[in-house]
């Protein structure tokens, strides 16, 4: 059983405070939602969460069976999906995937990439590079690198950013999956992806 | 070990970009033949002393470095991959493989100058065993130090400029026992004629190495 706590996190820029003392616990069975218009901050504490970023006051924990974990251990854990966050354009999907697989020590298995594409909706473009991809497809091959490892905590930063209706629909089923049995972490702007939270967090309210 | 090991990945994945994109082997080699052109014709069949050889040498190599090895960083910044290298591995792995990438780079630039400049200048070394034990030892600090200073200045808006002025004072005592080590190799003297230098060189490299492993962390995670 994963936990994750955030004790009074607060973030400043240029001393503009844009969220203060923001406290959760989740575990795993459970998601959680941030909502909040823009600028209110969801994607810096998206960034804190996975540890990208430093918090101006506060800290983060993850347990596993109640002991406390870090460094290595958490971010083999964690599968982030972020529109700041990109992949190896001038790379294959292929490569790409070998690169994360490898970086994560595990074995580089062309058909579990295979299984992963056809998922996503990329069947067939493992040996394209990356810069041949649309917008949408980029974002459906960042789900391909996400969930590579089975994260245990998976993140998403507006999860269906860039993508068509049948790519919202796989990202959906995904949430789902993920939040019977693992922990759901997402930021969203959009009303119907918000009921996929157990909770959910307002910022900037 | 882990870290290592992830060093060498994240090596043989630069080694693959730039292979594609050959950014940093243009830049850096383009330089150097310039320069050793301009400098050659310049001097005709002119024979220069080893005071002017020895440190034309490591200008060409110092700017040459500075021309490419920052792109190692500059170019995760820019693509915006480096949150994606942060969250699946530890700094110290990132600036192993990157430090090693540029090792690598700056014996490739080494092995292709050096006849060059052997050749084009018509120089003869005195004494080959100090003249490339001292290229060893300059390229080891050498790339520590741009490697460092790369991954600081990949997060600055004027990066070319900003990465010279920062990585020259850093650099100098790796120029200057280097100028003056490689004028001794040329003029054919031993390794204790040049051990303090050597010994300069090799300090420096151990120390820049170690305190870039361990400052890295605070300059990779923001």
């Amino acid at each position: 059983m994963w936990q994750i706590t955030a004790s009074q996190l607060s973030q400043k820029f240029n001393q503009r405070l844009v969220f203060e003392n923001i406290s959760f616990q989740i575990s795993s069975g459970h998601s959680l939602a941030f909502i909040g218009p823009n600028g209110s901050g969801k994607t810096s504490l998206i960034r804190i969460i996975c540890g990208l970023h430093r918090p101006y006051h506060g800290q983060i924990q993850f347990t596993f069976k109640n002991r406390l974990v870090s460094g290595r251990q958490v971010y083999s854990q964690i599968g982030l999906v972020g529109p700041y966050l990109q992949l190896y354009n001038q790379l294959t999907a292929f490569e790409n995937y070998a690169f994360f697989a490898r970086i994560r020590g595990l074995a580089v298995d062309s058909s579990h990439l295979k299984r992963l594409m056809d998922r996503f909706g990329l069947r067939g473009r493992e040996l394209d590079e990356l810069r041949t991809f649309s917008s949408g497809m980029l974002q459906r091959m960042k789900y391909v690198i996400a969930v590579m490892h089975q994260p245990e905590c998976l993140i998403l930063d507006e999860p269906t950013a860039n993508l068509d209706e049948a790519g919202a629909a796989l990202v959906y089923e995904l949430m789902q999956d993920q939040r019977k049995n693992h922990i759901l972490i997402f930021a969203t702007n959009e009303s119907s992806e918000v009921k996929l939270g157990d909770n959910h967090i307002a910022l900037g309210a | 070990m882990h870290s290592v090991r992830e060093a060498y990945f994240i090596f043989l994945k630069d080694f693959q970009l730039e292979f594609r994109s050959r950014y940093a082997l243009n830049a850096i080699f383009l330089f150097a033949v310039t320069t050793l052109t301009a400098v050659s014709f310049s001097i005709g069949p002119q024979r220069l002393k080893t005071e002017i050889l020895s440190p034309l040498l490591w200008i060409i190599l110092f700017f040459s470095a500075m021309t490419g090895l920052s792109h190692i960083f500059v170019r995760e910044e820019e693509q915006q991959t480096a949150d994606t290298l942060r969250l699946v591995t530890s700094s110290t792995a990132v600036f192993l493989g990157k430090w090693f990438f540029n090792l690598i780079l700056l014996i490739a630039l080494e092995i292709i100058i050096i006849p060059l400049y052997l050749a084009m200048l018509g120089v003869e070394v005195g004494n080959s065993a100090v003249f490339f034990t001292v290229l060893l030892l300059g390229s080891l600090g050498l790339s520590s130090v741009a490697t460092l200073i790369a991954a600081i200045i990949s997060q600055a808006s004027a990066k070319g400029a900003l990465f010279a002025v920062l990585s020259f004072p850093i650099s100098l005592p790796v120029l200057i026992s280097g100028i003056h080590a490689t004028r001794i190799a040329l003029e054919g003297g031993t390794f204790s004629d040049g051990l303090p230098d050597l010994q300069i060189l090799f300090s420096f490299s151990v120390v820049i190495f170690t305190l870039s492993v361990l400052l890295f962390e605070f300059i990779w995670r923001k």
